[in-house]
């Protein structure tokens, strides 16, 4: 029952936000609202059996429209079950982060998140094909809406190239999702999963991966289709990029480990050298990108081509410790990228630019909480083993190491060399960046200039990031337990 | 196993709850878990003696691969290292204490020395090499910071960043070494990769330990990424001390004897290994020797140093490296000590600016006398029983017994290890001359530091002068009386052309001897010239190539096809300007092309 809850509380809530006497509770309104959800997500960890992770738990499974053989199918796995918490908390540290630096037309931006939230929390709890992609596009609407109304100065070309691309995306995804359909007459995803394709020809499954990867991955994104992030992250507001960063990404890698990798083995096979190769590009593609940025935000967007290339990376091995490396990685990614774009609005809030050379540097000694936390979510974020960011990046290179049967093996070794030399990569664009923006001396420019540090709002919002973060890259089995049996169930691997 | 979990947990824990807790709790959060720890780890090296190796295991990480096995062991090796390491640990946190005692920023300080304590003790004690490898990284991330601790000067946070950047190239190599090592065993576990080792194939294991290798000439600054450690001289004195006697620099060696069966089969890695110790060992000491900075002679003599150690480790002398890490561990955070109370006392690091404070520093100037006649190997002082373990077993391999070190590669090893001896004996005697002897500046009034910073230094120099003996009750690890002999004459040579150089002149720097090979030297071979020509510019090229192609290629494609689907639509959109009569006329020709084409197809 929850995951239907999950669902119906924030859009019933947003629903409610229409009554006009809801203006002036407004405030408390979305926190609330997305408390109560977090609330309802870490019901549903309490209750879900880590005995038998791989299992559908908290099921829900009612007819929709009959005619057309369409199922309100809902349900939570091993799989799921951290994305869905951590959407919820992301959408919970949003509104925490709102509460302490409202935002202009508050009413319609919390009915905008909580739409968003409904539709994230939708896409990972879906067990339905249709109904799988309702959600994933119900999520475009209100992030247009966020970045468009919401955003900086170039806000409305990016919102629209945003929306187009991801639309396109969408619908070659699902033109892949109806061929499958056609092939086994089935949307069920579990009953998918478990057939692993049979019923459906080579050649079809080829094509339907082709497609339903190529939708996913605009969303992911993969090189090269990645143009649309940059702009919609350096545009959107503070809290509309964490949620893209943090939840969005992953709904289109949560798509390849749910239906592309499961569903079409065969499909898989024959594609995944090259998607391996475009994520390797992607990895040191993303971080040369990111050594030049001049703008915070936008290296921190970049930042995420390079590391959504190692969860990329992940799937495309093949194996049961790829498919973790993604999981885990998508998670971590979620946390750390997250929390670095609620420091880069803290930073833009502050200073009113991202922009490093007009920053200047000493933010160590002006701001020594920020610089600090910032130096932290760097760190995590390049792949420091003991926090989050490692295990994910370690354990993909690990997959390409032996990749699975049928894989070129020299090639996937190639791969994980280049990976290796990302993360080195990694790790220098970050160092530079804090290099220039934390050490040196205070630029003479801010002297005058008021720069309160981190207010006790804004430590609400990102102190929990920060022990998650530690959390689960000192205790990497605290995920690892609920991926690994429901990633050997999907990939036909007994353990 | 509960007291080895301990030890790498109090420093952490002092570490998290130090860098929340105020300036004045500091100190004691910083002082007493590192202690307790040093007392821990002593207990354990004496109860191992009794009691053997033992290991435990926390819990099992399943991975989907092989798992990680969250463990810790100990045996003879990481009990005496980690002795070392708490050792140090402790004295530089004592020290610290006073030489950072008008640091504001103190509090992070200490307790990133502690986080680096603690990482270096779970590389130590880890029985599993992914755990071993966290805290091989983490020590990467603490060396960062404490390099870089004074960052308000931009030069300082270059140097942590090269510190950084270049071990985590090496690390690369070794986590790849490691999985190589972790899928041929089917376990992580050391003892189970050890066991492995003799049933995998000669390829697999030269694969794996090359690839080690990288990582061990990252963390032990070897030829060719020994860069970053000469530059690593911009963190705090205290910072140099740790780093270069007992965390760091001491893993990559502590990481070869750890996995020394796997080096010993791959006889390809050992040759490579000895010849960059060779390289290592002689041009860090030249460059030790053409050094104005005191901290940068003693960083260019622990490349040099290690050096000794990884030739005696690839000359097939495990316990003589190891022998020698713990001696050169305890004189040179001795001499580390004694040049930051040098430098508190003249307030700049170059011996230009010394001269003459053997008066003014009455512990320091013996205690300096000691750490510097142990680096020469000077008997009695440690340096010289250990230092002479390795010669000796080099001599001997470039004989033809030992280890299957090709032999013309064993007598490269032998023939520089005897003349960097010299060379070492010429750079030590030159700064002890240039820092204690001949004129004083006027206007110093040079006097040594408050009891924390003296304590340390005195202890210190016990073992630097007396741990040589300790290996005396040890078949291997006794002097071998022709090679000291030679190797003292050596060092003595050296010496005395320095000497004799510096009476003729004592105004004059007597790097002079070096002749025309002294502008190189100053330079390190322009080695990071080099490097900054082949990568750093290359990158940085290709960094902003990246960005202009991904605006005008790629994203370029992507702007292009919205025009191109904008201007497609603007075509279509003359065809409805509204003209009835046009739409008529489509409509009529529509009907007649659909007629002729139903008659003519029929």
């Amino acid at each position: 029952m929850i995951p239907v809850l999950l669902v119906t509380v924030p859009l019933l809530a947003a629903a409610g936000l229409l009554v006009p006497a809801a203006r002036r509770v407004v405030r408390g309104y979305g926190l609330a609202v997305s408390g109560l959800v977090l609330g309802l997500s870490i019901a549903l960890a309490a209750t879900f059996d880590y005995a038998r992770p791989a299992a559908v738990q908290a099921e829900v499974d009612v007819a929709w429209t009959p005619g057309l053989d369409l199922r309100f199918h809902l349900g939570v796995d091993g799989i799921s079950l951290p994305l869905v918490v951590l959407t919820a908390l992301l959408t919970a540290l949003c509104f925490v982060y709102l509460a302490g630096r409202p935002s202009r037309r508050m009413r319609a931006l919390t009915v905008a998140l909580l739409v968003l939230e409904a539709g994230m929390l939708g896409t990972f709890v879906a067990l339905d094909l249709l109904l799988f992609f309702v959600f994933f596009e119900v999520v475009l609407v209100p992030m247009y809406f966020v970045i468009a109304v919401w955003g900086g100065p170039g806000r409305r070309a990016a919102a629209v190239k945003f929306i187009l691309y991801t639309l396109l995306g969408s619908a070659v995804l699902l033109l892949g999702l109806l061929l499958i359909w056609a092939q086994t007459g089935t949307l069920d995803m579990v009953d998918l999963a478990r057939t692993h394709g049979s019923g459906m020809s080579r050649g079809a499954q080829i094509l339907a991966f082709v497609a339903v990867a190529g939708g996913l991955a605009v969303k992911a994104p993969m090189w090269p289709l990645h143009t649309w992030l940059p702009d919609a992250h350096t545009e959107a507001p503070t809290v509309g990029s964490v949620l893209l960063a943090g939840v969005l990404l992953k709904m289109g890698t949560y798509g390849l480990a749910r239906v592309a990798v499961p569903v079409l083995p065969q499909g898989a096979e024959a594609v995944a050298p090259w998607l391996g190769a475009f994520a390797v590009i992607g990895i040191v593609y993303g971080s040369l990108a990111c050594l030049a940025q001049r703008d915070l935000k936008r290296m921190i967007a970049f930042s995420s081509v390079g590391h959504m290339g190692f969860v990329l990376l992940g799937f495309a091995t093949l194996t049961p410790v790829g498919m973790n490396a993604a999981l885990f990685g998508n998670v971590a990614h979620g946390l750390i990228t997250g929390l670095l774009f609620f420091l880069a609005g803290g930073v833009k809030d502050r200073y009113g630019t991202s922009d490093m050379t007009r920053l200047g540097g000493g933010m160590l000694g002006r701001l020594p909480y920020l610089g600090s936390l910032l130096t932290f979510a760097a760190v995590a974020s390049l792949g420091l083993p003991g926090l989050a960011g490692f295990w994910g990046e370690m354990l993909a290179l690990l997959g390409a190491f032996s990749p699975g049967a049928g894989l070129s093996r020299p090639l996937y070794l190639v791969f994980m060399a280049i990976g290796g030399l990302g993360t080195v990569l990694t790790a220098a664009y970050f160092l530079v960046m804090l290099s220039r923006v934390t050490h040196g001396r205070p630029d003479a420019r801010w002297r005058d200039a008021r720069l309160p540090d981190v207010t006790g709002y804004e430590l609400a919002a990102w102190s929990p990031l920060v022990a998650l973060t530690l959390v689960i890259g000192l205790w990497p089995k605290s995920l690892l337990l609920v991926t690994d049996p429901a990633v050997r169930v999907l990939l036909g691997v007994v353990p | 196993m509960g007291l080895v979990a301990l030890v790498v947990g109090l420093p952490f824990a002092g570490a998290l709850i130090g860098i929340f807790a105020g300036r004045r709790a500091a100190p004691y959060l910083a002082v007493i878990p590192t202690g307790a720890a040093l007392l821990i780890s002593a207990w354990l090296a004496y109860a191992q003696a009794a009691a053997g190796p033992r290991e435990a295991t926390l819990t099992l990480v399943e991975t989907g691969s092989v798992p990680i096995s969250v463990s810790l062991g100990l045996d003879g090796l990481s009990a005496l290292v980690g002795v070392l390491v708490t050792v140090v640990a402790t004295a530089v946190q004592t020290y610290s204490i006073g030489y950072m005692r008008q640091e504001p920023r103190y509090a992070s300080y200490a307790a990133f020395i502690s986080l680096f304590t603690s990482a270096m003790l779970l590389v130590v004690h880890a029985a599993d090499l992914l755990v071993l490898y966290v805290g091989w990284e983490v020590m990467g991330f603490c060396s960062y910071a404490l390099i870089g601790h004074f960052w308000e000067d931009r030069a300082n946070s270059r140097a942590a960043i090269k510190a950084f950047l270049v071990t985590r190239l090496g690390d690369v190599g070794f986590l790849f070494g490691i999985f190589v090592l972790g899928i041929s065993a089917g376990s992580f576990r050391i003892g189970d990769v050890l066991a492995a080792v003799p049933a995998m194939s000669p390829g697999t294991l030269v694969a794996a330990t090359l690839l080690l290798v990288a990582g061990v000439a990252g963390k032990s600054a070897q030829v060719p990424l020994h860069t970053w450690l000469p530059d690593a001289m911009a963190g705090p004195t205290p910072i140099s001390a740790l780093i270069h006697a007992a965390t760091m620099v001491a893993a990559g060696i502590f990481i070869v004897a750890r996995l020394y069966p796997a080096f010993v089969a791959a006889p390809p890695t050992l040759d490579l290994l000895a010849v960059l110790a060779a390289l290592g060992m002689l041009g860090a000491a030249l460059a030790a020797l053409a050094a104005d900075d005191l901290k940068r002679v003693l960083a260019y003599s622990t490349v040099s140093q290690l050096a000794y150690m990884a030739a005696g480790l690839a000359a097939g002398t495990r316990d003589g490296a190891v022998f020698h890490l713990l001696t050169h561990g305890a004189f040179k955070a001795l001499l580390f000590l004694c040049a930051g109370a040098v430098i508190h006392a003249v307030g700049s690091n170059l011996m230009t600016d010394m001269g003459g404070l053997r008066r003014g520093l009455p512990v320091t100037f013996p205690a300096m006398t000691i750490g510097f006649a142990a680096l020469m190997g000077l008997p009695p002082a440690s340096g010289f029983f250990s230092k002479d373990v390795i010669i000796a077993v080099t001599e001997h391999t470039a004989g033809g017994e030992g280890a299957p070190l090709t032999i013309w590669i064993a007598w490269l090893v032998y023939g520089v290890a005897l003349v960097t001896v010299a060379v070492t004996a010429a750079y030590s005697t030159r700064a002890w001359l240039r820092t204690f002897f001949g004129v004083r500046r006027p206007d110093l009034a040079a006097h040594e530091g408050p009891a924390s910073m003296v304590v340390p230094i005195a202890v210190l120099a016990v073992p630097a002068l007396l741990l040589g003996f300790a290996g005396l009750p040890f078949a291997g690890l006794r002097p071998d009386l022709p090679s000291s002999l030679l190797s003292v004459g050596a060092s003595l040579a050296g010496a005395v052309v320095v000497w004799t150089a510096w009476r003729r002149d004592p105004e004059s720097d007597p790097a002079r001897v070096l002749g025309p090979l002294r502008p190189a030297a100053e330079q390190a071979f322009y080695v990071d010239r080099a490097y900054h020509a082949l990568f750093v510019r290359p990158v940085a090229a290709l960094a902003r190539l990246t960005v202009r192609a991904d605006d005008r290629v790629v994203d370029g494609a992507v702007r292009g096809s919205g025009r191109t689907a904008v201007g497609a639509g603007g075509l279509l959109r003359r065809l409805q300007a509204g003209n009835a009569q046009a739409y008529v006329t489509g409509v009529l020709a529509g009907v007649l092309i659909i007629t002729v084409g139903v008659v003519v197809l029929r």
